[in-house]
């Protein structure tokens, strides 16, 4: 069967490290870099990559819009 | 198992930044839900194309500066008073889409008036609601909407209702008007709630299009600068004591008009 796998970009500059897209992830992908962005805050990031569904839950949460969400067929 | 460069193509596209957003990076706090309201109005205006003939209201309070985020007309009215600038615009330009953005401090308390008699004259607008408890923009200070016993800047012992009495729940009352075509409240605090919410707003439009009323979105919100919490756990705390309080769906929809709800019983 075809496995569906998901992928997510994030404008890290953007991010305000809400974590709302964090809690929202059915595949606990995402995670808080330890790293800071320009403005101070620790931005979203794929710590789990292989896992991403390509579900979309995290861009419909973010109050910022700054998750873009790519799906493909293997 | 395929790179993540094979999946991150055009094509495989399910979920962007919606087009009428502008690329100005919005002053809300982390995680408010002003933010995610914001984009689902912008989706709409993208999806039903109506981006050019769109004039919002914004209001007094933290979304005073929607004009910078969501690319249509805007106007911005003095505080609570949204609904009649919004009232005059539609009349003046029916052919319009014309939206308030108001707070619940704007809409449940100073301009409680305004709101109360567009509604009764069943003003062809669409009304979004954003109620967070609070008056955000000055430092978080008890408003109408604030919960029994929620501690806020200016209510330290929390509300108290025989000071300050009961939260109002302004959307009731309003549904209960007769020019209220479609009321409903929702929420943007998971996935789920966000798609609801999604379409309960581009419906709010449409039937704006259908000029048969005024229609209003109310969105039970978070605010987790003024509630001192973070994001996430507003969230949490919003759907455990927001929602028992602001039960979530529709109040109204008049969208397919039975023949009683245009009846007005006329003078013997
Ligand atoms: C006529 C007038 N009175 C009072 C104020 C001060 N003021 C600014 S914002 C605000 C409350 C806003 O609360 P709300 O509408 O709930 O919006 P929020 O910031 O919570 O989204 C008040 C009282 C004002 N700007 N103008
Ligand atoms: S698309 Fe779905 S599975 Fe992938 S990171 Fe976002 S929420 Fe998680
Ligand atoms: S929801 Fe958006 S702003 Fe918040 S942490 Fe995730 S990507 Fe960043
Ligand atoms: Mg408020």
């Amino acid at each position: 069967m075809a496995k569906v796998r998901g992928a997510v970009v994030v404008d890290t500059e953007a991010c305000k490290g809400c974590s709302v897209c964090v809690v929202s992830c059915p595949k606990n992908v995402l995670q808080l870099n330890k790293q800071v962005n320009s403005r101070g805050y620790n931005y979203s990031y794929m710590a789990n990559a292989d896992e991403c569904i390509g579900c979309g839950n995290c861009g419909l949460v973010c109050p910022d819009s700054v998750i873009t969400v790519y799906r493909a067929k293997e | 198992m395929s790179n993540i460069n094979d999946i991150i193509k055009p094509e495989n596209l399910v979920y962007k930044k919606a087009d009428a957003l502008s690329d100005n990076i919005m002053h809300y706090c982390p995680g408010c839900s002003h933010g995610t309201v914001h984009k689902l109005i912008a989706e709409t205006l993208d999806e039903l194309g109506i981006q050019d003939k769109t004039i919002g209201v914004s209001p007094v309070g933290c979304g005073v500066f929607a004009y910078n985020y969501i690319n249509c007309d805007w106007q911005q009215a003095a505080h609570g008073r949204a609904p009649a600038l919004a009232t005059g615009t539609k009349r003046l330009m029916p052919d319009h889409y014309v939206f308030t953005y108001q707070g619940d401090g704007d809409l449940a308390s100073i301009g409680t008036s305004e709101i109360m008699h567009a509604v009764n004259r069943g003003e062809n607008i669409t009304v979004i609601f954003i109620n967070n408890g609070i008056y955000g923009m000055t430092g978080g200070q008890m408003a109408p909407t604030t919960l029994v016993g929620m501690e806020t800047s200016s209510s330290p012992y929390g509300r108290d209702i025989s000071i300050h009495g009961y939260p109002i729940k302004i959307t009731e009352i309003l549904a209960q008007l007769p020019g209220a075509a479609y009321v409903t409240r929702q929420s943007v605090h998971n996935a789920t709630a966000v798609r609801k919410a999604k379409k309960a707003v581009k419906k709010a439009f449409e039937v704006q299009g259908k000029a048969i009323g005024t229609s209003i979105v109310e969105i039970v919100s978070t605010c987790s600068s003024g509630w001192k919490m973070t994001p996430t756990g507003a969230n949490e705390w919003m759907t455990e004591n927001m929602f028992p309080n602001y039960p979530l769906g529709d109040i109204v929809d008049k969208s397919k008009p039975k023949q009683e709800d245009l009846e007005q019983f006329p003078l013997k």
